[in-house]
């Protein structure tokens, strides 16, 4: 039988959840990123930070399914990483695409709602990150978990930032809205199931 | 007598680019962009059958060219919106294929006298061929500038006898959902269409372009037969036509018909008027970091502002 030594769990998971970043770093050094190389840079690392993202949401209907409670100790670290790439992806919005031009940015940011929702998830991102250590966990207890559920929004928003973005082919956001739906979904009927 | 038939899928030798050319092509384009090397190109070329009929080994150059620095051919015929043949900026080459190209005609119809179906030669055949290098701006805030090979629009549509209620000409891009795979899908209103004014259309700017860098246009690019109106964005530069048609009414446009309050019928460059979702103050030229101002009509005011004279710009957007 395959037993799973959970002390390398980590460090594995640690440098796969590096390899999309390590994938940027190859395709820069191999083929380029194309003719606009600012816009590949931009559309990938958002990718990214949307799949880990809803990635996090995936551990508690994963765990309830499969009753592998031991997999919780990994969602602080795939959390951390979500907001990373997210810092990655705004970050190359504001140095490669705008080149810190912040009145175009302040702009983008309250006239163009698909950069209102990126840019409100991002800071609603910020306490979810800020209160990951032990120490805060311990200190707010009930609260914590009740800040913590801000990654629903915090999700919701980051879809409807790549559903607003796209012209007409609303194909891939809408794969993305799916799978949301899904981890939301379980998560409802789990809930009324339990009022019942 | 030996005939060598060919298929779709074989490379033309012109189709192949020298490995030390392709490692070198920076250098390579930064000196054919020079006049010198754009003269000598066109008597290099191993012209095909249908090149020499319509006159790509003598192309004429043009005043109404720019100065700009030259977008890198890899990138021209990398990185374009062309829906029919896939919906990522990579498709249109990949697929490239799919457009069947030969032989070609143009449907010719409407408010004119000699109404018609054209083969693509006789229709192009009393231009005489120019290089028109126009910059061409996206409406999604990037531009690049283009070596096109063309013929003004103006005196071919004269050619046809337009009456005195040919008001608008509308185009329309072939319907072939068989072969072109982003025509399965309803993304667009299928055909692709496009319109100009009457005196858009006749204006000296606007051409149909049949080449790129000296050679034919490549499919992706809208193969054999593609409008370019210089300052307006780039999708109104409807490619691989096959139908024109002299109209009383202005016609519908198939971005307008997708996203009224994004696309306009007139869509001329304004970098006062943002598209609702991002601004159009500024562009990214392909192959530069900073991003440039945009110009109003691209750069093309006095040659054609006057045409809007009167208008509400932000109105007629």
């Amino acid at each position: 039988m395959l037993t799973i030594q959970s002390g390398k769990i980590k460090p594995v998971l640690f440098l796969l959840l590096l390899l999309p970043l390590g994938m940027l770093a190859y395709r820069f050094y191999s083929d380029g990123f194309g003719a606009n190389p600012i816009e590949t840079i931009n559309r990938y690392t958002g990718d990214w930070a949307l799949r880990i993202l809803l990635l996090t949401l995936a551990f508690s209907p994963f765990i309830r399914i499969t009753r592998w409670h031991n997999i919780i100790q990994y969602r602080r670290m795939v959390g951390l990483f979500a907001f990373f790439y997210v810092c990655v992806h705004l970050t190359s919005y504001i140095v490669l695409d705008q080149f810190f031009d912040f009145s175009e940015i302040i702009d983008d940011v309250f006239k163009r709602p698909f950069i209102t929702a990126g840019f409100s998830a991002f800071i609603l991102l910020i306490p979810l990150a800020v209160t990951s250590t032990n120490k805060m966990v311990e200190r707010l207890q009930y609260r914590w978990i009740q800040l913590h559920r801000l990654i629903y929004l915090i999700a919701m928003l980051a879809v409807l930032h790549f559903w607003w973005m796209v012209k007409v082919d609303t194909r891939e956001p809408m794969i993305y809205a799916a799978i949301l739906a899904v981890l939301l979904g379980f998560r409802l009927i789990y809930y009324i199931k339990s009022k019942i | 007598m030996l005939l060598k038939t060919s298929k779709p899928t074989d490379l033309k030798e012109s189709d192949i680019t020298d490995q030390a050319v392709y490692k070198d092509r920076r250098k390579f384009l930064q000196k054919s962009a020079s006049i010198t090397a754009l003269s000598l190109a066109p008597s290099l070329m191993l012209p095909t059958m249908a090149s020499a009929d319509i006159g790509f080994d003598k192309i004429i150059k043009s005043d109404f060219s720019t100065k700009d620095e030259l977008t890198p051919q890899d990138a021209i015929t990398s990185y374009n919106n062309f829906y029919e043949l896939g919906l990522d900026k990579g498709d249109p080459k990949r697929n490239a294929q799919q457009l069947k190209v030969k032989p070609w005609n143009v449907l010719v119809s409407g408010e004119c006298e000699e109404t018609g179906e054209y083969a693509l030669e006789d229709f192009i055949s009393p231009g005489k061929l120019e290089e028109r290098i126009y910059r061409l701006r996206c409406v999604e805030a990037w531009s690049m500038v283009v070596p096109w090979v063309g013929v003004e629009l103006g005196p071919i549509l004269k050619r046809f006898k337009p009456t005195s209620k040919a008001k608008y000409v509308e185009f329309k891009t072939i319907l072939d959902p068989e072969n072109l795979p982003g025509q399965k899908r309803e993304v667009l209103e299928w055909p692709y269409r496009e319109g100009l004014r009457i005196d858009e259309a006749m204006h000296p700017l606007t051409i149909l372009a049949v080449g790129l860098y000296g050679k034919e246009l490549p499919n992706q690019n809208g193969a054999p037969l593609r409008l370019v109106v210089p300052w307006k964005y780039g999708f109104k530069s409807i490619k691989s036509i096959v139908s024109i048609t002299f109209l009383e009414e202005q016609p519908a446009t198939s971005w307008n018909i997708a996203g009224p309050r994004e696309y306009g019928f007139y869509s001329n460059v304004n970098p006062s008027v943002d598209h609702p979702r991002w601004s159009q103050k500024r562009e990214r030229r392909i192959g530069e970091f900073l991003k440039r101002e945009t110009l109003p009509f691209n750069g093309y005011a006095d040659e054609v502002a006057s045409l809007y004279s009167g208008m509400d710009l932000k109105e007629h957007f």
